[in-house]
């Protein structure tokens, strides 16, 4: 049973990855032909060298050549999926409901120069396409994300911008700029940990907001509480009864985790580890779900954020790696049984292995859900590109003929997934944490 | 650039600070109030139902053998029971037989010792009838014998002395 599911879990693994691949590789080759006409793609287009860049495109701003051309999505006419798709798995400050509607989000935001900048994001007085008119402490919202103007000679305080969106310099780079008193001014990429690789890099600033993906991961949090909550004072006030309501819904499925996952791969240890199993296992699937939800408060693409899968891989690996035993641990670093010279190249494998289970658990959960966000969305697109943006009603009902049974069964894929992701993710944490702790067998 | 910009939108890839923050934070809380408040509680109370359980199977089980073990007490009871039954039947048939058997011998000595007397009384009853007949004959041969001597023996004594022994000869 224990090795059918692990290559249950491996093969399901390997195809999610299997498939995120071929997916990128494909928006890759059409996105770039439509894309410095569409403008229409969230900030950051900034090359890698942010300290670099900054300098340099403060000068430009200075010099003043007195006209700043925003292409600011206004005189967009097409309609692209993949920098739709792309904004809509993205995180956001704002939560977009309908149209012109969004649902502002607390904005925390950190700059070592300047200090904290804590308000709504309503602040912004959010426009056309969730994009700010007004520009504060250098900060703006694009697409409804929060950026930060590179040049230092930008004004502080409230200040309305002209416009905002791309710029297309010499070497035909495009870049996110803010029109302010006819100069453009660029914008910084996004704060990450990417060291710039993904087009990221270290800012002058931090996004510590609540942003769409946080408001989400609270609202699982107090849903996912309040609920098994509720099954505990089941529990405690009907001693003794069959379970009933939600109890009984929860109970199959804890029973499951229990039985079939902790017990098989921890052994008699399990009752110490099955909280955390557990909350694992129903934090991913909480947020699957809710993700799955294609309106408000749903649709976040929560666990198909690497930095949130990041974490929960670290907790695992952190997990692992403090409550790995003596023959764990010499397992790894001297490999007891085999000739010294084995063991010289068993060793960094298994040191490397250590840290490639963790990543393994943070790529396939991640690629898993963002490949269903994207297909999903890439196939409700196709209303809009059969129906040419709105200008053809025939072709729209064409797109929606194809769209709905297509999105209807993906999504009951997705359901699928979600349930089978969260449960891969608790199962092969599991069966780390049952090889950390698993005692010698004497031969 | 293109690559560049391509993966630029592709936000999702790129760790954000505030988001590993924000995840670290909200997921230790759930770990936290989830293990604290919901997950022991349940999985205490799914322990302690299924000793429950398994209290109320070995309960079952030990009932069960125990009634196993009064079937066959009950069993080896109804045994003896019989046994004893056919034993007493057997008595009593015994006792019948030896009833019957003294009744029929007792019946045969009396009815023997009553066909005795009977015969003993019909002998008696014989004897007196003959006695009685022969007296009677004696009576009658004499009153005719005398009617007959008295006509022919007026003359001849020796008739009535030979008649005399004649009568005496008859005893």
């Amino acid at each position: 049973m224990r090795n059918i599911l692990l290559i249950f879990a491996f093969i399901l693994g390997t195809s999610g990855l299997v498939i995120a691949q071929s997916h990128e590789h494909s928006n890759h080759a059409t996105d770039g032909a439509t894309h410095v006409e569409e403008g229409h793609d969230s900030p950051a287009g900034h090359d890698q060298g942010a300290e670099a860049g900054h300098e340099e495109h403060a000068g430009q701003a200075d010099h003043g050549h007195g006209h700043c051309f925003c292409d600011s999505g206004e005189a967009e006419e097409g309609f692209e999926v993949s920098s739709t798709a792309f904004h809509h798995i993205g995180d956001a400050n704002t939560f977009h409901i309908i149209g012109e509607v969004y649902v502002p989000l607390p904005c925390i935001l950190y700059a070592p120069d300047h200090g904290w900048n804590v308000m709504m994001a309503s602040k912004f007085d959010i426009g056309h396409h969730g994009t700010g008119n007004l520009a504060i402490d250098r900060y703006v919202l694009v697409h409804g994300e929060v950026n930060r103007i590179a040049d230092t000679s930008f004004p502080m305080g409230e200040i309305s911008v002209e416009c905002v969106g791309t710029e297309i310099n010499e070497e035909g780079e495009a870049h996110y700029v803010v029109g302010y008193q006819g100069n453009c001014y660029h914008l910084e990429s996004k704060s990450t940990l990417d060291q710039g690789v993904f087009g990221g890099g270290i800012t002058s600033y931090y996004d510590l907001s609540i942003t769409k993906n946080v408001f989400t991961m609270l609202l699982g949090l107090v849903l996912l509480f309040w609920m098994f909550r509720s099954v505990a004072t089941a529990y405690k006030k009907r001693r003794g009864e069959a379970p009933r309501g939600i109890q009984g819904l929860m109970e199959p499925i804890i029973l499951f985790i229990q039985d079939e996952v902790a017990k098989p791969f921890l052994g008699a240890k399990y009752s110490k580890y099955l909280p955390f199993l557990l909350s694992i296992f129903f934090f991913i699937l909480g947020l699957n779900l809710i993700g799955q939800i294609p309106f408000f408060p749903g649709s976040a693409n929560v666990t198909g954020n690497l930095g949130v899968t990041m974490v929960l891989a670290l907790f695992t690996f952190f997990i692992v790696s403090f409550s790995g035993n003596k023959h764990y641990w010499e397992h790894i670093f001297w490999m007891p049984g085999v000739p010294a010279w084995v063991k010289i190249i068993l060793t960094p494998v298994e040191v490397l292995g250590i840290f490639i289970k963790p990543f393994t658990l943070m790529l396939r959960l991640f690629a898993n859900i963002t490949a269903g966000h994207i297909v999903i969305m890439s196939f409700v697109g196709l209303i809009f590109i059969f129906g040419n943006s709105g200008e053809s009603l025939s072709g729209a009902g064409v797109g929606i003929a194809a769209s709905i049974p297509l999105t209807l069964f993906m999504m009951a894929i997705e359901l699928l997934v979600a349930f089978i992701q969260a449960f891969v993710f608790t199962l092969l944490a599991a069966s780390y944490i049952g090889a950390a702790i698993e005692e010698p067998h004497h031969h | 650039m293109i690559q560049t910009l391509f993966l630029a939108d592709f936000t999702v890839i790129r760790p954000e600070p505030g988001m590993i923050i924000w995840t670290t934070i909200i997921f230790g809380i759930f770990w936290f109030i989830m293990s604290r408040f919901a997950f022991k509680p349940i999985s205490n109370a799914l322990k302690e139902r299924e000793t429950d359980i398994q209290s109320s199977l070995d309960e079952a089980k030990k009932a069960r053998e125990e009634m196993a073990n009064l079937k066959s007490e009950n069993e080896a009871l109804l045994a003896l029971a019989q046994e004893e039954r056919s034993k007493i039947l057997k008595d009593a048939k015994a006792a019948k037989e030896t009833i019957i058997n003294e009744a029929k011998d007792k019946a045969k000595e009396e009815a023997k010792k009553i066909v005795t007397s009977a015969k003993a009384e019909i002998e008696n009853q014989k004897m007196a009838a003959m006695i009685d007949l022969k007296n009677q004959v004696g009576n009658i041969a004499l009153d005719i014998a005398e009617k007959v001597i008295a006509r022919e023996l007026k003359s001849q004594p020796e008739h009535e002395q030979y008649v005399n022994q004649l009568v005496k000869d008859l005893n």
